[in-house]
């Protein structure tokens, strides 16, 4: 089989059916309700920060408490 | 490295000067001249600051704001030449006499017309993204741009490319590849600009102090990379000569036709679609004083579009040599677009829910108002048009001038109107634009031009398209060409009108952001941290 027809056998197919479950992976993932309050918190990001950079105390690590990234980032600025 | 810098920089003089005198042809010569003066300009520059000491950067704890104020008024200044280039080349397609004998070759439409497009797309669209995607994506991290000058060095390489670009159509420089015309060492250059623009954005993303990556910035991330993509494989072209413009391309035929509409319905669908839905993204929620409608749509608007929009492009290639297979699917893809189009519209509008009373009293959200609303009008057009049956009518006829007007002055001109009167009070920190009624002048100025302007496309389009298939009972075509460009002068008149309007709006912008910006200090955030730089 030459190239073309085989790429566009396989693309037409598989790659189709995967692109698929993948969009409906992140449909899916967008509405799961754990996901609720980061989604609330990351809707309120263009009323922070507005003047001047955050620093790494007041870093907002969203609703999810993830404290070790909070540190990360105070180490990584000292 | 400053010594690295005056050696490259005196080695690229050189080779400027000595394509300046080898050069085959006007556009590439006066480039060559334009780099090498550039090229000396900064060589003495470096030279002379070579051995005073780096003073560290004393604005470390602030946003770069200086870019983008750079960027605002960059857009305001193309958009105007642009505008103003759009104008004259309507009447001269009402008025064949106004490509002027004394101008020719250099002012004949065939020239003026990438002119007009390439300045109101790349230079008026591109420095809007430039600047608001460094405004949004700086806040949206909470963190400064990376990479220090290198957001400077995209601005100023872009500026160099429109001018390049520009004066490279005007002396006859162009590959003949519609919203990609110039000629190879153009495009080079281009890559190596969008390159480091991602980098920038992209590095400031890392450095984030939010946890999550704004919506905006998805959308304007897309846009750097697949403006990238397209641009890099539309272009895939031979010089003939390393000292001459003229190039050949790879591919050919049929093939170079679906690679062209396939770059020029995504530079649509990514440069002029995707980048503005992350100026929305960030602009509407703030000049609204609320949240998006809704997250969650967002996510899904994003990748629904991302999904659909690279197929669409063989819908400008219905009767053509392209296969059936080919453009049936651009059409399915295109009328599939329908869907995730108005859902982010939808997202923008209700995110003035509970505020809609401040439509009555704020002339800048009315702006973003109107834009969504253009965006959703077009968005409706463009699939009904992909569709074969409607194309076949549309298709080479006023009504696409018409489609894309309603959708580049409508859409990508209104949102960025809004932007710069959001933006230029926040960056010479002024409580608010100069004028007010002002900005309710250039609303109705340009709302009246546009709608002039797709009115009388309509009519035109619509009425030439059914001229050229008029046939009389012997089968024979009724109206000669010349029929049909006779017929259209009245709506030729009325669609330069609206481009009058239209560019007399833009003035008015222009007079109001001189006022905001003349005597008032630069926004300097006093720098909470300027002490941890050490």
């Amino acid at each position: 089989m030459e190239t073309y027809s085989m790429l566009r056998e396989i693309a037409d197919s598989w790659v189709l059916l995967a692109m698929f479950i993948a969009f409906l992976g992140v449909a899916v993932w967008s509405f799961w309700p754990s996901q609720s309050s980061a989604r609330k918190d990351a809707s309120m990001i263009p009323f922070r920060n507005e003047t001047a950079p955050a620093r790494a105390k007041d870093n907002k690590t969203g609703g999810l408490g993830d404290k070790t990234k909070a540190l990360k980032v105070e180490t990584k600025n000292v | 490295m400053t010594y690295v810098k005056i050696l490259l920089l005196g080695i690229i003089t050189l080779l400027a000067l000595l394509a300046a005198d080898w050069g085959r042809d006007p556009a590439y010569i006066l480039h060559a001249w334009i780099i090498a003066a550039i090229s000396f300009g900064m060589f003495i520059y470096q030279l002379r600051k070579a051995d005073t000491p780096q003073l560290a950067d004393p604005e470390h704890g602030s946003y770069a704001d200086g870019v983008i104020r750079a960027g605002v008024i960059a857009t305001a200044f193309w958009g105007i030449a642009g505008f103003l280039v759009g104008t004259f080349i309507a009447f001269q397609l009402a008025f064949p006499a106004l490509n002027f004998d004394w101008a020719q070759p250099f002012a004949n439409f065939g020239r003026l017309r990438p002119l007009h497009t390439s300045a109101v797309i790349f230079a008026f669209g591109g420095n809007a993204l430039i600047a608001t995607s460094f405004y949004v994506v700086q806040r949206t991290s909470g963190a400064r741009l990376w990479g220090g000058n290198a957001a400077w060095f995209v601005f100023w390489g872009y500026q160099l490319f429109i001018v390049m670009a520009a004066t490279g159509y005007l002396l006859g420089a162009t590959q003949s590849k519609e919203y990609a015309e110039p000629e190879w060492y153009v495009d080079l250059w281009l890559t190596v600009v969008w390159l480091v623009y991602l980098a920038v954005f992209l590095g400031t993303i890392y450095k984030r102090r939010e946890r999550h990556i704004y919506v905006a910035n998805w959308f304007y991330l897309s846009f750097i990379i697949t403006v990238a993509m397209l641009h890099v494989i539309n272009n895939l072209s031979i010089p003939v000569s390393i000292w001459g413009s003229k190039s050949v391309q790879v591919f050919s035929g049929v093939q170079d036709a679906m690679t062209q509409w396939w770059y020029g319905h995504n530079a649509v669908g990514f440069f002029l679609t995707a980048g503005f839905l992350g100026m929305m993204y960030y602009f509407v929620p703030k000049q609204a004083e609320r949240p998006v409608y809704s997250y969650k749509l967002s996510i899904i608007h994003f990748w629904a579009l991302i999904f659909l929009y690279i197929w669409a492009g063989p819908h400008h290639l219905h009767y053509t040599a392209l296969p059936d297979w080919a453009s049936t699917l651009g059409m399915v893809f295109s009328i599939i677009l329908w869907m995730p189009s108005w859902g982010g519209m939808i997202n923008g509008l209700m995110t003035l829910q509970g505020a809609w009373d401040k439509l009555r009293t704020d002339p800048i959200l009315r702006m973003f108002v109107l834009s969504l609303g253009f965006y959703g009008m077009s968005t409706f057009e463009g699939p009904m048009m992909s569709i074969r049956a409607v194309n076949s009518l549309s298709h080479y006829t006023d009504w696409t001038i018409g489609h894309v007007h309603s959708g580049a002055l409508g859409w990508n001109g209104m949102i960025t109107f809004a932007c710069i009167y959001f933006l230029t009070p926040k960056l010479w920190g002024r409580a608010q634009m100069y004028s007010m009624s002002a900005i309710n002048w250039h609303f109705w100025l340009a709302t009246l031009g546009i709608v002039l302007y797709a009115a009388s496309m309509w009519v035109t389009g619509i009425m030439e398209g059914l001229m050229w298939r008029e046939v009389d009972d012997q089968g024979f075509l009724v109206n000669s060409f010349a029929d049909t460009v006779s017929a259209k002068f009245p709506m030729y008149v009325v669609r330069g009108l609206g481009g009058v309007l239209f560019l007399s709006g833009a003035l008015v912008m222009c007079w109001n952001m001189w006022m905001t910006i003349r005597g008032a200090q630069p926004a300097r955030t006093p720098a909470p941290n300027a002490i941890a730089a050490e």
